[in-house]
């Protein structure tokens, strides 16, 4: 008997002919590694949320190895000496041990938290694209409600993970939560006392966090970025509009490998940034706020910034308490309006607006194009009102610190956050909506027209006027024929036509020889020896 | 490099099917076909370079290359560092300072220079490509709805729900109260009642008598030594815990109060007023007064005292509480008064709390009388 030799170019194909046999993987799989997917960067902001989620589990898992979710008492004994015999609970000090004496661990711990904050950034930064473009529409509004419970979700994960170490600014946290929830009428300090397990703080509070931070939200978390990139796969991407582009098909890269190694090497850009950021920039000392206790909390107390705008509508709420005499009477704080409603109002908002503004403009149809901000004038506005807003409750978070560096009164800062949340975001609409019919105007006028070219012309009657360059053909009057507005960008100035050279590429000096501009006859160059000196004026 | 310009030149644009097993047929050209099967349609695919050893792609390939090598260095870089580096803290000026700082510019140049790496090899090495795929965003046909619609309503049919209302009934007795008893062990163990017992959480502190078998409860330091009134000087104020064991801890995060020493002309005020108000009355003794510290609006220690105009700022939401008016807040979203502790010295010379607060302590809630 003959022995077989084995082909070591066959192995491949080998493999794969077993692969197909037993999974028949080799049609869906050529429709994967086909898929199209239109790039620009604004597309890339989620991306920088999911990888900053990986980097949160990766990182996370790590802190959970040393972590200690107790509320057991203990004296502290460990190389920091300014806590050298103080009594916290197991919790804060499995924190210290993980910052001082663990290899890496405040590494990874300022890691984590920069992670958090990155995260919770992009997810920002990416629902305002998606906003601002009108991605939102029809057929995508599922997933546009998906993102803003990630938000949310990122909300509380952020929140339950600021409170486990339970430093001096963990606990004031918490204390701030039980009052929330105490505020809500009728069942409060119900609810109050199922999360604590009875009385604030209690004892079992930084064990149920650390479950929910873990597990619980975590799994939520991955569970709907799952589906939300799923549904992303499934309807594929939306994409600017721009030559070949219609809203039945897909213009750009196929996925391998050129777009999946961008990916990679994206990846591995916003890894890098939040090292540079978790060795460099310090972040949370814990050490230095102490245990917490009741009866201690230092100026200056701020949440993670993405909670700032709730503690800025809460320091901003006037002081109307309401009160209903029914029996021996009951009472509706004011911190209920601004906490538990603006809250509740800030996410179900934004979850409602592709179907309100679906039914404003009777507009039912599916769109797969993009559309610029200025295009669609009052979602910008609206936009701008809600960010506006948000930006408002934000600084007025941290207006302590604002009246304290800049030696500005208190009172009048939070005074002006009052005034400003009423009248800047109807402002900002205002303001929006002008410049967007601006922009979408002098667009127009373009097309009409013509790009300004910068020449003046004198007229034999004398008056000046200034050349334009038509965009497309002209009439026999070499007028310009209008065209079409697309909702896409114009060309504007004469080197995006390729009449001028194109501007000269380099960062401290020109890495190429600037291109000699086409220069047309009947203009003389503007440049070289040639010019004269006007002598006179008539 | 395959160069291809589609559209209009070029005999084969990838829109009419080749034959796969033509021998005669490149590579790419498979890979168009598998592409066009997919409806989609390679527009352009062009290599960036001129022939296929310019002397641009060789320069771009070092460069990857050298950011590859960087890369790897700083990553070795990051693993010596990391074990040779003292890690534990000291207090001092020590080379564990830089341990995380070393370990962030180590780590993060080596990631930054792979993802700089990958990013230049696709964006200057590879093609350049439009290609267009086919959108597929047709519904499915109205056939196909009307199929998977009437299958869904067979199944429904067939289990026969409708036709058998006995069936109704009994699911509906059955199944609720096991979706009930699902919730309930969750629901019903995390359930405590806030009202419960002879010491009701919302409305009972450290200074209470009960907690103190009966006695008046002594105002104590953290460390529990008890206050005599000479220990808090004119206009000074201190931070008092109930005199029980554990009374500085969280245990008893409802209790830390503010005791203030006011000057004479401030301690006149705030008695007139004290002795104005129905709760507050003879709640002082001399010129001492104390206040709940915890504060009404959110619960955080309302610790700032600005001695000269007897205000006490909660340093969380900025609510500024009027110590000669009874601690009424006066700016700030707080819109309750702060509790007073009504104080009384025991035969000792000590500060005892003449009763628990006479108002509910901290954040405001719905019941609260």
């Amino acid at each position: 008997m003959k022995r077989r030799k084995l082909d070591l170019a066959q192995v491949p194909a080998n493999i794969g002919k077993g692969l197909d046999d037993r999974y028949q993987a080799a049609t869906p799989l050529r429709g994967l590694l086909n898929k199209v997917f239109p790039d620009h960067w604004s597309f890339l902001l989620g991306e920088i949320a999911l990888f900053s989620f990986v980097v949160l589990l990766l990182s996370g898992v790590f802190l959970t190895l040393f972590f200690d979710p107790s509320m057991k008492e203990v004296v502290y004994d460990g190389p920091y000496t300014a806590l050298r015999g103080v009594e916290m609970s197991a919790a804060y000090e499995s924190s210290l041990h993980l910052s001082f004496e663990v290899r890496g661990g405040l590494f990874m711990r300022q890691m984590h938290h920069w992670a958090a904050l990155l995260f919770m950034a992009s997810i920002v930064i990416h629902m305002a694209r998606i906003f601002f473009t009108g991605a939102f529409r029809k057929p995508r509004e599922a997933n546009w409600t998906i993102g803003v419970i990630l938000f949310l979700l990122g909300f509380f994960a952020g929140f339950t993970g600021y409170s486990l170490p339970d430093d001096g600014l963990s606990g004031t946290g918490l204390r701030i939560a039980s009052a929330i929830m105490l505020s809500i009428p009728v069942i409060g300090t119900w609810l109050s006392a199922a999360v604590f397990g009875g009385e604030y703080p209690g004892e079992l509070i930084i064990g149920r966090f650390y479950i929910a931070h873990v597990l619980l939200i975590p799994g939520g978390l991955l569970a709907l970025i799952a589906a939300h990139l799923g549904i992303v796969f499934k309807q594929k991407h939306t994409q600017w509009p721009g030559p070949m582009r219609t809203n039945d098909n897909v213009v750009g890269e196929r996925m391998f490998p050129r777009y999946a190694l961008k990916q990679g090497g994206f990846f591995m850009a916003v890894f890098g940034t939040i090292a540079l950021m978790a060795g460099l920039f310090q972040i949370n000392p814990i050490w230095l706020f102490g245990p917490y206790l009741a009866s201690a909390v230092s100026s200056a107390s701020q949440p993670d910034w993405y909670v700032m705008f709730m503690d800025g509508l809460v320091r901003l709420m006037p002081a109307w308490q309401i009160d209903i005499p029914i029996g021996d009477g009951y009472v509706i704080p004011p911190l209920f309006w601004p906490a538990v409603v603006g809250l509740g109002a800030l996410f179900t908002l934004p979850m409602l607006y592709p179907s309100m503004e679906a039914r404003r403009l009777k507009d039912h149809k599916s769109h797969h194009i993009l559309q610029r901000p200025r295009d669609a004038p009052e979602r910008t506005g609206v936009g701008a009102m809600a960010f506006s807003f948000f930006f408002i409750a934000t600084i007025s978070g941290a207006n302590d610190v604002i009246a304290d560096k800049f030696h500005i009164s208190l009172n009048a800062m939070t005074w002006a956050g009052r005034i400003g949340l009423v009248l800047i975001p109807p402002l900002a609409y205002y303001l929006a909506v002008r410049i967007c019919l601006g922009l979408q105007q002098h667009d127009r006028e373009v097309l009409a027209h013509g790009v300004e070219t910068g020449i003046i012309r004198r007229l034999p009657n004398g008056k000046f006027e200034e050349v334009h360059q038509p965009l497309g053909p002209v009439d026999d009057h070499g007028h310009p024929i209008p065209l079409e507005y697309a909702g896409w960008v114009v060309p504007k100035k004469m080197n995006r036509l390729g009449a001028l050279g194109p501007a000269v590429k380099g960062f401290f000096f020109p890495v190429e020889k600037p291109v000699e501009a086409p220069v047309s006859p009947a203009v003389p160059p503007v440049t070289g020896s040639s010019r004269e000196e006007i002598t006179s004026g008539r | 490099m395959t160069v291809t310009h589609g559209g209009s030149h070029g005999t084969n644009t990838g829109t009419e099917p080749v034959d796969v097993n033509d021998p005669k047929l490149s590579r790419f050209d498979i890979v168009r076909e598998g592409a066009r099967r997919d409806d989609i349609e390679i527009v352009t695919y062009e290599s960036q370079f001129e022939g296929t050893n310019s002397k641009a792609e060789k320069r771009i390939v070092r460069n990857i290359a050298l950011l590859f090598v960087i890369s790897g260095l700083f990553a070795l870089a990051f693993v010596v560092l990391f074990i040779v580096l003292p890690w534990e803290f000291e207090l001092g000026n020590h080379l564990s300072d830089y341990y995380t700082p070393a370990l962030g510019i180590t780590l993060g140049i080596s990631l930054f220079a792979l993802g700089i790496a990958i990013l230049a090899w696709a964006k200057k090495l590879l093609p350049h490509e439009v290609s267009i795929q086919d959108r597929h965003n047709q519904p499915s046909s109205d056939d196909d709805r009307l199929i998977t619609g009437q299958t869904m309503v067979y199944m429904v049919d067939e289990l026969g729900v409708q036709r058998r209302p006995l069936l109704k009934g009994a699911i509906a007795l059955g199944l609720a109260p096991l979706g009930v008893a699902a919730a309930a062990p969750l629901i019903g163990g995390l359930i405590e009642n806030p009202h419960k017992g002879e010491e009701p959480m919302m409305y009972h502190t450290g200074f209470d008598p009960v907690s103190n078998n009966g006695q008046l409860v002594r105002l104590a330091r953290e460390d529990g030594s008890p206050v005599r009134p000479d220990d808090v000087s004119v206009g000074g104020q201190i931070t008092v815990f109930p005199g029980i064991p554990g009374g500085s801890t969280n245990h008893y995060a409802d209790s830390p109060t503010l005791l203030v020493h006011l000057r004479a002309t401030d301690a006149e005020a705030t008695r007139a007023a004290a002795e104005g108000d129905e709760i507050n009355k003879g709640g002082m003794w001399g010129n001492y007064v104390a206040f709940s510290k915890i504060c009404t609006h959110a619960g955080c220690p309302a610790s700032l005292y600005e001695q000269q105009t007897n205000r006490l700022l909660c340093p969380c939401h900025q609510s500024q509480f009027l110590i000669t008016d009874n601690a009424r807040p006066v700016f700030g979203p707080a819109s309750r008064r702060l509790p007073l502790l009504p104080l009384e010295v025991d035969e000792e010379g000590f500060f005892v709390a003449a009763s628990d607060f006479r108002e509910a302590v901290g954040p405001d809630f719905w019941e609260r009388p």
